[in-house]
């Protein structure tokens, strides 16, 4: 799209100081924004012409617990040998009384929103983090767009990041009484309770995991150059063709 | 004076006409809703943590659980969510496989929703009609796959493999023989394409049929037109998209303002309704098979007429074929790779739409390096449809909530995820 660069020049004219980062991203313009200015800027985006977004398409939260790190070393060898990939906390390794400390990164979460233009037919990213990673509390945008009413509300499900101003925040995803926020880095992927019919109490009930936290291929990060190789090579047998 | 007081009903989520598991808690002052709360969530399976805990490639699969009637639409979006992030494109024979697909896959998903909505509404022989229509584009699904519904065909650079050169045919049974069987057999004799083409040339008076059914069909007015009239404003506002869009009168079609995969490259037009009810949606998504089936039709022209590869030739990325591995020490090292350990994505962020049967698929796909997603967020159109409920739902009657959930065609595997 064409419009991108204009786009990002607009948005750097008409917010300045709001936007913490403006960056042409791979597929749309993402826009880092202040908590603060997060429920303004949304509305701007919405009602000025230059930009009309009259859809968010999609709020998503983000737990950037974890990020980047890798369970296999693979840029040197120990003295020990080659590490075997079987420690580390990523998805599915820990149950809930060893999960990881949330200590480690300021700022772990993150709301992140898709608008679309249908007048200009543009996209954009916008992203704030919530300033408390204890009590992460971001500003509704239902003011603006109704309807991303039940997308705050699976963000506030599954990652507990608050809404200040949402007229109705429940759970929506979870069961009911559910407790933590399932999608969070150090929520265990086998869960905490597990729940089946009780013959002799002719009723449901809700018991620890018996399961035992299984992950099948480690998570490892690879800073190699094998996408450029693999250019040059699938290029040369194009030429060789 | 006697104090009359609204009282509180549920609606499922053990319902025939809830579609899944909708528990839909109803307030009612006599036969009129006064509010609506959808309790979703019943079918939540958490898959958008489980793919984060999978390398890429092992997720393709959970796509198609989503939405089950339209299965391809969904691996699409993810599929090209992780092309895009890699920086790759798959050929141009895959991705008129995939353009070929998803209509098929349109044309699956409004059979299944105009035969479940009509049954809803009372209309019996319709269901029995959109299956007899969906078995056979069931069968191409088989013919690719090997599965009927969760195929898993598209992969990151291209789809799973070439369409087959021969259709399966139905063999002789207690129940297919003779005549009968024949006739079953008749769009079978030579390749898919061949099945194909006699579907696309036959199926416009299928919907024919269908519309002699409804269209024109008193009962069938009464129960939609004037229901559940979304105004322009309102969907813009819900973030409505597909035909809930288009049915509304604004013409928005990702396929053709933002398109994807060959879309560009084919001829079709984009129905939109004048009133936003329930009958302008059912004209729509009636229009909509048409179109599809025109796409369709043109697909099979171009895939006979450009044979090709349908998987890039990458291996960081697909893998090579069985028969270089056992030939080549350094295909079997990528193969090795490539289904124990997968890709490791470039970090960054994507959103991939796609339109789905039912409006916008979205993907949006965080990487930090690693060989799994660090954050997939799965945008399915029926949650946005469906939290606008309470506001659409609102002084209708309680028959009428039967054909709104008809008409916002929801699937509650995409819903809850």
């Amino acid at each position: 799209m064409s419009n991108r660069a204009t786009l990002s020049e607009q948005l750097h004219t008409r917010f300045g100081e709001q936007l913490l980062a403006v960056r042409d991203g791979i597929d749309v313009v993402e826009a880092d924004v202040r908590t603060t200015d997060w429920l303004s800027v949304a509305r701007v985006l919405r009602d000025d012409d230059a930009f009309a977004f009259e859809q968010a398409v999609d709020l998503a939260g983000v737990d950037f617990l974890g990020y980047g790190d890798a369970e296999w070393d693979t840029s040197d060898v120990s003295g020990e040998g080659f590490s075997r990939g079987v420690e580390g906390f990523g998805p599915g390794r820990f149950n809930w009384s060893e999960r990881p400390e949330s200590v480690r990164i300021p700022n772990r979460f993150a709301v992140v929103v898709n608008l679309l233009s249908l007048k200009h037919n543009h996209r954009l990213r916008i992203r704030t983090f919530a300033p408390d990673d204890g009590l992460p509390v971001v500003a509704s945008l239902m003011p603006v767009w109704r309807g991303v009413n039940w997308f705050e509300r699976e963000a506030f499900d599954l990652y507990g990041i608050l809404f200040e101003g949402h007229p109705d925040l429940r759970r929506i995803l979870t069961d009911y009484g559910f407790i933590g926020h399932p999608f969070r880095k150090d929520f265990p992927l086998i869960g905490n309770v597990e729940v089946r019919y009780d013959e002799q109490k002719k009723r449901v009930v809700y018991e620890p995991v018996s399961i035992e936290p299984r992950v099948g291929v480690p998570r490892v990060v690879r800073d190699d150059a094998r996408y450029a190789t693999s250019k040059a090579e699938t290029e040369a047998r194009g030429a060789g063709k | 004076m006697q104090e009359i007081r609204n009282y509180t009903i549920n609606f499922g989520p053990q319902h025939p006409a809830a579609h899944g598991v909708l528990r839909l808690v109803l307030e009612m002052d006599g036969e009129v809703v006064q509010r609506a709360d959808p309790h979703v969530g019943l079918l939540h399976r958490g898959t958008e943590k489980l793919a984060e805990s999978k390398p890429f490639n092992q997720s393709i699969g959970y796509m198609d659980r989503l939405d089950y009637v339209s299965m391809m639409c969904n691996e699409h979006a993810y599929v090209r969510a992780i092309e895009q992030l890699l920086g790759v494109e798959a050929p141009a024979r895959a991705q008129v496989i995939r353009t070929m697909f998803d209509e098929i896959t349109r044309i699956l998903n409004h059979l299944m929703w105009i035969g479940s909505n009509a049954l809803d509404l009372g209309a019996m022989t319709l269901f029995l009609y959109a299956f007899r229509e969906r078995e056979e584009l069931m069968d191409c699904y088989e013919a690719v796959s090997g599965a009927r519904l969760h195929a898993t065909y598209y992969r990151p650079g291209g789809v799973y493999r070439d369409l087959p050169e021969r259709m399966p045919q139905y063999k002789e049974s207690r129940w297919h023989k003779g005549g009968n069987l024949k006739r079953m057999n008749s769009w079978r004799e030579g390749s898919m394409l061949d099945f194909l083409d006699a579907f696309a040339d036959d199926f416009p008076a299928r919907v024919d049929e269908y519309e002699t059914l409804l269209t024109d069909n008193r009962i069938w007015k009464q129960r939609t037109v004037g229901i559940g009239v979304v105004s322009p404003e309102q969907a813009l506002a819900w973030g409505m998209s597909g035909p809930m869009l288009r049915g509304s009168g604004i013409e928005w079609d990702l396929r053709r303002k933002q398109p994807y995969a060959a879309y560009n490259q084919f001829e079709f037009s984009i129905p939109i309704g004048r009133n936003g009810d329930c009958y302008d949606r059912y004209l729509v998504r009636m229009e909509e098979m048409r179109q599809s089936n025109r796409i369709v039709k043109q697909c099979v022209a171009w895939l006979r007429a450009n044979p090709g590869d349908v998987m890039l030739r990458n291996f960081k990325v697909s893998p090579p074929s069985r028969e270089e591995m056992k030939d080549d020490m350094e295909a079997l090292i990528h193969h090795f790779k490539l289904f124990t350990e997968g890709y490791s994505v470039p970090a960054g962020e994507v959103y991939s739409a796609v339109e789905a049967p039912k409006g916008e698929f979205g993907c949006y796909l965080v990487s930090d390096g690693a060989n799994k997603p660090f954050r997939v967020k799965l945008r399915a159109p029926g949650f946005a449809h469906l939290s606008a409920m309470d506001e659409i739902a609102r002084g209708h009657m309680l028959p009428d909530v039967v054909a709104l959930i008809g008409t916002f065609d929801v699937v509650f595997s995409e819903i809850d995820r």
